[in-house]
């Protein structure tokens, strides 16, 4: 459970973490696993359809969710169930309190339940006098350690076998051996007993059907079923959200849900419970039911245009499996109660902006979390909105204020690179790296070699470059980024000469300025706006083919982030939606070029593994124009095995997070190495930067260039 | 829905791929047969393959050593099948429970069901178990068996959409889907058969 109250304690706790290697061997073994085994649980299926038609669901069952609750409540009352609604954790906590004093209730078995996480449930009622086990397995274990949940489903995947063996040891008073299958019998034997004894059952709940007053429970080791069974009193705390109309949209979230949380293709049991049931243990054989279903901001959300499809979340887990940052830093680092992206943005919302402000920043934005939720909750978009959010009511930092002044003006910005070439001067031995960092940056910068801004950004050298083309085939607009204008202009360089050879006129129009993100990254969105209608206004979109930049980030910020950031602006939306519809990233635009003769290089006889940007795969879908690429540059394609894991750059956040970013650049060179590549080519100079930087620190053979460059290069 | 040799066929692949054993018989009696030749078979305990030996405290103990003879529970049997099936159990000497479960919480031997459908789609069973003592067997036994009628079974979740909702307006209902045995891989993520619930899932293909 994250709650340190300021950043640089934040960061502290992340880098305790990224020391914890016992977490970090088990993060990444499942981070790979994982992948594997969704892969496998979907293969054959139509996954866009189904999460389309999931997202189509929740959002219907959020909009209604007031009238939803009513029937719900209808329903379940008919049949004997006592229904409540509570606003908040604390009326739910003191409810639940309530019915087991009413009952004469003193001990209490519970099922795993991420809404009683989220109200400290456990902590209320054992303060209250009762005795309360958890028992799922995994949550057993953090109760016994005073934890709280490092994953929704998997609980205690940051402790080791030898931990819970010690653990175990303690409560049986007994020496337990460290085999896993011992260990889970020593707990189902112990667990056993507490159901016996139990007076009241809590649980959560996947599905509320509102037409049949119906809780519907997915589990796999089958304690739920104990739970709502053995003990006379059973109690259901219910997030809202949980509500839907029939068991038509469970059925069809119950094919995504498990296949998307651990890889399977339903959990052993799913549970069906309408009704008070048959009950020997209670007094006239019939069990008493309470269902208490929590707002806790939920209600307010539904009605919220930008965040209610927060809602559609099902609980999956799946964004914290696959985030490179999660994967590094682990649960307790990467939520307060609710973990990973969705964790990250409904902290904000449920437990408040104290608790959010440290996390929201903590996001590298590499869209892998979007591209496997199971309700296509944009949750990278999200988290952004929330981090602007915390800034606005809280006032924005110095620095990010200070970027957001200086990039609306491209003159200020341009001028302010210049003179930092100047500055670095005493830094650079006349290289293209800085050999010492200036003392603004502190020693944890380090772990990669800083490039040096070049002498002559690309723009200033554009006027002598000018490329004259006779009868074009098409016209372009060159769009430069800033770190390939002024860090890394040979690679824009080296573009021009390709599409010049294959008569493709080239344009750079001067004004085009930095493309926005990385003041949308730091919460100015103001800046954000203003930088886009300043780039769509310059590039002239009507009077080219195609606005082609090398730049994945760029690429997809342009095409997708501006459409999001005009949608609602009626006199720029069009204009927003044409210019989008021209941006091309580099290698889609040239492999078509090429499509119209065989072009192949002759082999260099050289091995070439690729990075796939994320903002490239994941933002724009490409992935098989560089593949070709690559082979018609005359290099033997050796794919990775974690070709679209992020790379660790993130833009801003390799600064902010230096150690995290360090851990997962260096997990991504060991990737490449393992393919016994002799180049890496990407296509984002980020990417470039990070790759190239840590390769050098490294001491590795590995040539990192761009795809323009390995084009160019294999064809002198 | 798919020719019903496919749905079998698919159905078996899924079952056993969460680890269930999958046999056909002819018969209820086969069913039956089948149910106490495996219980004369079994270890009396078959925790002990692992754990079953580990020390426990005290209260815990107390509630394994409830358990000292072989014991079957198969309640909600029709047809005569629960006198056939205590037939079957007297000769080798097991007990019978058709009732009472709770006096069994330390555990039973096997819990033997006739199930109402399976889905072929993900190898599942659907159980209607608002009888608590049909319920409990398949939850308290140590082997679930469910003997499902091929008949009964259906390619996907939503072919059995309308039964479903019909169950759940008879009130009150507990209605489950049972697909393999109880597992988890909450430690290192290692899997673990048999958790809370049976160490074994049997499923008994029946001739229609």
């Amino acid at each position: 459970m994250q709650e340190v109250k300021t950043l640089k304690e934040y960061k502290s706790n992340v880098d305790g973490a990224l020391e914890n290697e016992f977490l970090r061997s088990a993060m990444d073994k499942f981070a790979v696993a994982y992948r594997t085994g969704r892969a496998n649980a979907f293969a054959g299926m139509d996954v866009d359809s189904l999460v389309a038609e999931i997202a189509a669901a929740k959002d219907a069952a959020a909009a209604r969710m007031d009238e939803l609750y009513e029937e719900f409540k209808r329903s379940a009352e008919k049949n004997g169930t006592r229904v409540h609604l509570v606003s908040t954790a604390r009326e739910a906590n003191e409810l639940i309190a309530a019915i087991a004093r009413e009952n004469e209730a003193r001990k209490i078995v519970k099922s795993k339940s991420m809404t009683a996480e989220e109200t400290l449930l456990n902590h209320h009622l054992e303060a209250e006098g009762f005795e309360v086990t958890e028992t799922d397995l995994g949550e057993w274990i953090i109760q016994l350690r005073g934890e709280g949940p490092s994953h929704m489903v998997m609980p205690a995947i940051h402790l080791s076998r030898y931990q819970v063996a010690d653990l175990f040891s303690d409560v049986t008073g007994q020496k337990q051996d460290s085999e896993i299958e011992r260990l889970v019998k020593v707990a189902r034997r112990e667990l056993r007993q507490k159901y016996v004894e139990a007076d009241m059952g809590i649980s959560g709940a996947n599905f509320a059907l509102a037409d049949t007053g119906t809780i519907g429970l997915a589990t796999n080791e089958g304690n739920a079923r104990l739970v709502t069974t053995l003990p006379r009193v059973h109690v259901a705390l219910v997030g809202i959200d949980k509500l839907l109309p029939s068991i038509h949209e469970a059925l069809l979230i119950n094919r995504a849900l498990p296949r998307n949380a651990t890889g399977q293709q339903i959990t052993s049991y799913v549970t069906w419970i309408t009704g008070p049931n048959a009950c020997a243990s209670a007094p006239d054989d019939t069990k008493v039911m309470h269902i208490v279903f929590l707002d806790n901001g939920r209600r307010a959300l539904a009605e919220d245009p930008v965040f209610s499809q927060v809602l559609r979340c099902v609980r999956c887990g799946a964004c914290a499996n696959v985030c490179p940052v999660y994967r590094m830093v682990g649960g307790h680092q990467y939520g307060h109660i609710y973990i990973g992206a969705i964790g990250l943005i409904v902290t904000y919302f449920f437990h408040g902006r104290e608790k959010a402000r440290n996390l929201v920043q903590n996001c590298i934005n590499c869209g892998a979390c979007k591209a496997v939720c199971a309700a296509g909750i944009d949750l990278p978009r999200l988290i952004k909105e929330v981090h602007a959010r915390v800034q606005d009511e809280e006032g924005h930092p110095l620095t990010s204020l200070l970027l957001g002044k200086v990039l609306r003006s491209r003159k200020l910005f341009h001028t302010l690179l210049r003179s930092a070439r100047v500055a670095q001067k005493p830094m650079t031995d006349e290289t293209r790296y800085l050999r010492h960092l200036p003392f603004v940056f502190l020693k944890q910068h380090d772990f990669r070699a800083l490039p040096a801004i070049v002498d002559r950004p690309f723009r200033d050298r554009w006027p002598s470059l000018q490329p004259k083309v006779n009868n074009p085939a098409c016209r372009v607009a060159l769009f430069s980024g800033c770190l390939q204008d002024f860090v890394y202009p040979e690679q824009l360089e080296a573009a021009v000469d390709l599409l010049t050879e294959r008569d493709v006129a080239v344009e750079f129009p001067r004004d085009q300025s930095c493309c926005g993100l990385p003041v949308e990254m730091m919460g100015e969105k103001q800046a954000a706006v203003d930088v886009a209608r300043q780039n769509i206004l310059a590039m002239a979109p009507d009077q080219v083919d195609a606005i082609v930049t090398l730049c994945a980030s760029c690429a997809n910020h342009l095409k997708n982030g501006y459409r999001k950031i005009f949608e609602n602006d009626p006199s720029m939306a069009p204009k927003a939606r044409r210019f989008a519809e021209k941006v091309q990233p580099f290698s889609v635009f040239f492999d078509g070029v090429l499509a119209s003769d065989s072009h192949q290089l002759p082999p260099s006889g050289q091995k070439c593994t690729y990075h796939a940007p994320c903002h490239l795969c994941r933002g724009l879908g490409v992935r098989q124009a560089p593949h070709d690429l690559i082979t018609k540059a005359g290099l033997e394609f050796v794919p990775a095995e974690e070709e679209e894991t992020c790379c660790g750059f993130g833009g801003t956040y390799s600064s902010k997070f230096p150690k995290i970013s360090a851990q997962i650049l260096s997990r991504k060179l060991e990737d490449a190495r393992q393919t016994g590549a002799d180049v890496l080519v990407t296509e984002c100079p980020g990417c470039i930067m990070q790759l190239r930087g840590g390769a050098k620190k490294r001491g590795d053979r590995l040539e990192v260039l761009h795809i323009a460059e390995a084009l160019a290069k294999n064809a002198e | 829905m798919p020719p019903l040799e496919e749905v079998v066929a698919l159905f078996r692949t899924k079952a056993e791929l969460v680890s269930a054993t999958v046999s056909e018989v002819e018969n209820p009696m086969q069913a039956l047969e089948y149910t106490v030749a495996l219980c004369d078979r079994k270890q009396a305990c078959q925790l002990l393959v692992a754990g079953c030996d580990a020390p426990l405290s005290p209260k815990a103990e107390d509630l394994c050593d409830h358990k000292q003879q072989k014991v079957i529970a198969a309640p909600g049997l029709v047809n005569g099948l629960a006198e056939d099936l205590q037939e079957l159990c007297d000769h080798k000497g097991i007990r019978l429970v058709t009732g009472g479960l709770r006096e069994h919480l330390a555990g039973v031997d096997i819990g033997l069901t006739f199930v109402d459908y399976g889905i072929a789609e993900t190898g599942t069973l659907v159980l209607d178990s608002s009888n608590e003592d049909l319920r409990l067997a398949t939850m308290i036994s140590e082997i679930h068996i469910g003997v499902l009628s091929k008949s009964r079974l259906r390619h996907s979740a939503f072919d059995l959409e309308d039964e479903l909702q019909n169950s759940l307006r008879t009130t009150p209902n507990y209605t489950a889907f049972i697909t393999g045995a109880s597992r988890t891989a909450d430690i290192e993520r290692v899997l673990a058969l048999g958790v809370h619930g049976p160490l074994e899932l049997h499923i008994l293909l029946m001739e229609n």
